[in-house]
């Protein structure tokens, strides 16, 4: 009797070991960007952030000339400095000079990147870029307006990634957003997209 | 008897010629870096007119190296870890921006267009290979 207990006991162990272990094997959800459901004419909007020169930076200080807005992370090997270096060269092969659109480029990673990072990181580019950053606040609620998504990636300690949505925005002189400008689409088409804000 | 196709045949059956990889590596670079700027990525070309074979580390005096991916799906950026690539057959296989590519973290100095960098790709059959690696101007390319 009580050997018949101690059987049906351990095969229940053994069940729940095995759920534990399915749970466990099963791959850890990443986070998910969240549906967005803000229309595409809401994108964008007035902003403060803050300047390379440590000052606040109004998106007053944008308006007048078109503006093409990318979010990343200076500590971001590969995808951000590929944009970044293709839109100056986009914006080389319009051939309508530096003024045709400025290149703001925005950190999500507020916590390592201050102003002298941004600046620094926007300067590398050898032609005028604009790096902002700004209080955690700030960010967010720039990345709500743009409905950007980011999220820490696993690492260890301070060396950690960023996740981040990998589209550029196109707005015109009035701050009004035109078109997004994705990293798969060709030359060709990201040069009528750019004409369309730049002329 | 003569058999004057005996040695073609024992090549055919055999795979004479060269029977393990045979790993070239071309194109070698690196956008330059900003002060402050904590990591890299290293590009290049892996050419394999060989058998098999797989690209399990790499390394670089910059810092600390290792292979990467980054995927843009659903309009998100990721980047993570890979532990090893597979080096095709005849395949030539391109690390490149925004796929597969060597990131080096905790960079000792900023990479200056210029300097004197150099790539390590250990490969399982091949052996390793270091390469010298060109930093061009982070809008070059």
């Amino acid at each position: 009797m009580l050997g018949k207990l101690r059987i049906t006991l351990w095969s229940l162990v053994l069940v729940a070991a095995a759920a534990m272990g399915f749970l466990l094997m099963r791959e850890p959800k990443l986070p998910q960007p969240t549906q967005t459901e803000l229309p595409l004419a809401s994108i964008g909007g007035p902003f403060t952030l803050v300047g390379a020169d440590g000052k606040m930076f109004p998106s007053t200080r944008l308006a007048g000339k078109p503006f093409a807005i990318f979010f990343g992370f200076t500590h971001c090997p590969d995808v951000c400095p590929t944009t970044v270096a293709r839109l100056t060269k986009l914006r080389r092969q319009l051939g309508a000079g530096d003024d045709a659109f400025t290149i703001v480029f925005v950190t999500v990673d507020p916590e390592r990147d201050g102003p002298a990072e941004v600046g620094a990181y926007a300067k590398l580019f050898a032609t005028p870029v604009t790096g902002l950053t700004g209080s955690r606040p700030q960010i967010e609620q720039v990345k709500k307006q743009f409905a950007v998504f980011s999220a820490k990636a696993p690492g260890a300690g301070d060396d950690y990634g960023v996740d981040h949505t990998a589209s550029v925005f196109l707005m015109d002189r009035a701050g009004k957003f035109v078109a997004t400008l994705a990293p798969e689409e060709s030359d060709t088409v990201a040069l009528a997209k750019l004409k369309r804000i730049a002329t | 008897m003569r058999l004057p196709f005996l040695p073609i045949i024992i090549c055919l059956t055999a795979g004479c010629a060269q029977q393990g990889p045979q790993i070239e590596i071309g194109d070698s670079w690196a956008r330059a870096t900003a002060p402050g700027q904590s990591s890299a990525a290293i590009y290049t070309t892996i050419a394999n007119r060989g058998a098999a074979d797989q690209l399990i580390g790499v390394s670089s005096g910059a810092g600390m190296a290792m292979l990467h991916q980054s995927s843009l799906e659903g309009g998100i950026a990721r980047m993570r870890m890979v532990s090893a690539m597979d080096i095709a057959a005849g395949s030539r296989v391109a690390l490149a921006p925004s796929g597969t590519h060597v990131m080096v973290t905790g960079l000792v100095a900023p990479l200056a267009v210029g300097a004197d960098l150099r790539l390590t790709l250990r490969f399982a059959k091949a052996g390793s290979r270091t390469v010298k690696v060109v930093v061009v101007a982070a809008e070059a390319r």
